[in-house]
């Protein structure tokens, strides 16, 4: 017997789907139609998102699992869709960035092409069906869904820059989706289970002669969600896909490497725990080194980078370090603090996405079209800023004070300021609280690794802070002779919003952090996850009569 | 026959993972055509490799994999097939996309500097 309210387990999945096809019954024209049935379901899927997320808070171990069993077919045999804390959490972040790049999507690039709005729906059914589903090859397909909408939402717009690094993106992909093939049949030869709770549960049990194969298996599984992740040596591909792909999809991108993390997270923890025997914790120190040093490179990228869009993609790249070198300690406390980090993370790397277009496009007003390609994109070192001849400088003359500031530039100027903010850790946004969780929580690891990531962790804020400072300075002070900017407002709206996500993250953190320790509790003690999938029984027809 | 099979997934993914590696994009398409049947093989001979075992139950037989082969990796290697195969098709796509607009089958869309 089940109730219309734990049908609504599927409904992410399935709304994206139903809507896809229909706007693909509509045909090319009718945009107008199209991107109202887009808004909605989106909106509709945010809200199912939340409703999940508000159905697994604050629950005990029983209830905080919403299971949900598509073909009713007994648990190790069916798919299962299962909704922890985790899942809710990264549903939620699906949504709010959906939302926002679909709304910033209206006011130009859904022009830019054709099926923007059914690759959009598509894309979304990929993520909520990865972070829904607890069946590895039903993972695989939905990782296909999402990778293949993102490969044509990649292209959108067309051009020869989309078009180059769409090639090297599709074809990196489909190597990483091979290994992730691979790895999911050993794993299967190992164990003969694709079910995760049922993988988790049989692997003390795999003899010692196949312990080296179920290693091995793991490893390449867990190369192609690195290679997802961004994970250096894997990440090169990441910052000119990135920074080719239009505003929008670029950010709806900066989730998609959050799901290389998320896979990690969710299989790493369930199937290697403390007290797994002897593959207790195996990869751990591939995963926290390994995150150490994208962090590092991410940090330097950021630094180096000459194209705003560029350095957008490197800040994503240490975010994903940070969050797989925190994860790879498997400390609850330390995860708790990265789930934190992983959702301000998320928010303030799209809107940073969508601030680069405006930004850029503020730039195109007053130095012509930029050229991705053009030999000299490059940001102004700090020494040769200096004012350009013709402004007055001198005290006895008239002053500076007074200049009149646009609307459009102001709004631009303190987005910008306050995505900064978010992405460096500073104080007193959302950044800042992730990071001091992790921080503090590494203080009590002790380990050489552990002060490592300490020092690199402030080391990369410092980073981020400079180089987005130096584009700030570049973007919005050092030029006097500006056109005004125009801005429309429902391309304001979702970079609002998302900032407006951030301060709440920031005002409602003890909430926030209580719930993102309480999702990495439960990943840390698998045997809840298993219990409750397991312990999950197909309805029996008829059962409503019988009552 | 396990020999076999072996010898063929390790000849198709060695060659396909040295043309991925080419810098001629139609190389890299065969190379990652070729890699993806070695993963399908792979896959297949993971539900245990036999001649002439079924994997569909017949009355009176009991249902163990003695007598069967395990019908999940046939499953599995039919959607890993139809998946590759759409994704090879995009590949396809966007490798004609590049050539028209560089003008050369270069992955980067031009030459390297000699």
């Amino acid at each position: 017997m089940m109730a219309a309210a734990d049908h609504l387990l599927v409904a992410p999945v399935l709304l994206p789907l139903a809507t896809a096809a229909l706007m693909l019954l509509l045909g090319e024209g009718r945009r107008g139609l199209k991107a109202g049935v887009n808004v909605v379901s989106t909106a509709v899927g945010l809200a199912i998102a939340v409703s999940l997320l508000l159905g697994v808070a604050g629950r005990e171990a029983p209830a905080a699992f919403g299971i949900y069993l598509p073909g009713n077919w007994p648990v190790p045999f069916g798919i299962v869709l299962v909704a922890d804390r985790l899942s809710a959490l990264m549903a939620v972040l699906t949504g709010c960035v959906g939302l926002a790049s679909l709304l910033y999507a209206l006011a130009r690039w859904q022009h830019a092409g054709v099926h923007f709005h059914v690759l959009f729906q598509l894309q979304l059914m990929g993520l909520y069906g990865a972070f829904l589903t607890a069946d590895l090859f039903n993972l695989f397909v939905f990782f296909e869904v999402l990778l293949a909408a993102s490969y044509g939402l990649l292209l959108h717009g067309g051009g020869g820059e989309r078009v180059r690094a769409g090639l090297h993106y599709i074809a990196i992909n489909l190597v990483a989706s091979l290994l992730f093939l691979v790895g999911v049949a050993v794993l299967y030869g190992v164990t003969g289970t694709l079910n995760m709770a049922d993988i988790a549960q049989k692997l003390p049990a795999v003899p010692a002669s196949d312990r080296g194969l179920l290693h091995a298996g793991a490893a390449i599984l867990a190369i192609a969600f690195l290679a997802k992740a961004g994970l250096w040596p894997l990440n090169f591909w990441l910052p000119p896909a990135y920074a080719a792909a239009s505003a929008p999809a670029a950010a709806v991108f900066a989730i998609l490497t959050k799901v290389g993390v998320y896979a990690v997270l969710r299989l790493w923890t369930l199937c290697f725990p403390a007290d797994a025997g002897a593959s207790a914790g195996f990869g751990g120190e591939v995963l926290v080194w390994g995150g150490i040093v994208t962090l590092a490179c991410g940090a330097v990228g950021m630094l180096a980078s000459q194209q705003l869009a560029r350095l957008a993609g490197h800040a994503v790249i240490a975010s994903s370090g940070t969050l797989v070198a925190a994860i790879g300690f498997g400390a609850p406390a330390l995860s708790g603090g990265a789930l934190f980090y992983l959702a301000s993370s998320t928010l303030a790397g799209c809107a940073l996405f969508l601030l680069v277009e405006l930004i850029e496009r503020a730039r195109e007003v007053e130095v012509g079209p930029q050229q991705l390609d053009d030999g000299n994109p490059a940001l102004p070192a700090f020494l040769d800023a200096e004012p350009p001849t013709g402004i007055n400088l001198d005290d006895n003359e008239e002053a500076l004070i007074g200049r009149a500031i646009p609307a459009a530039l102001a709004f631009l100027g303190v987005a910008f300021t306050v995505c900064a903010l978010v992405t460096a850790g500073l104080p007193p946004l959302s950044g800042f609280v992730a990071k001091l969780a992790m921080l503090s929580a590494l203080l009590r690891q002790g380990t050489p690794a552990a002060w490592v990531l300490f020092g690199l962790l402030i080391l990369s804020g410092l980073c981020g802070a400079i180089a987005l400072m130096r584009v700030g300075m570049r973007h919005f002070w050092t030029v006097q002779q500006r056109p005004a900017l125009r801005l429309r407002v429902i391309e304001t709206l979702p970079i609002a919003g998302l900032l407006a996500a951030s301060v709440a993250l920031v005002l409602q953190a003890e909430a926030g952090l209580a719930y993102t320790r309480a999702a990495a509790d439960s990943l840390h003690t698998p045997r809840l996850y298993i219990d409750a999938v397991m312990g999950a029984r197909p309805v029996v027809p008829g059962a409503e009569g019988v009552r | 026959m396990e020999v076999v099979i072996s010898i063929v997934i390790g000849v198709m993914a060695s060659a396909g993972v040295w043309l991925v590696l080419r810098p001629r994009t139609f190389q890299v398409l065969i190379g990652l055509a070729l890699l993806s049947y070695a993963v399908n093989l792979f896959i297949f001979s993971v539900g245990s490799l036999a001649v002439d075992r079924e994997p569909i139950v017949k009355p009176g037989v009991v249902a163990d994999l003695v007598n069967y082969s395990d019908p999940l990796p046939q499953s599995l290697v039919l959607t890993a097939i139809v998946i590759g195969f759409a994704t090879t098709a995009l590949f396809l796509v966007v490798l004609l996309a590049l050539r028209g607009l560089s003008g050369g089958d270069h992955v980067d869309g031009q030459e390297e500097p000699p």
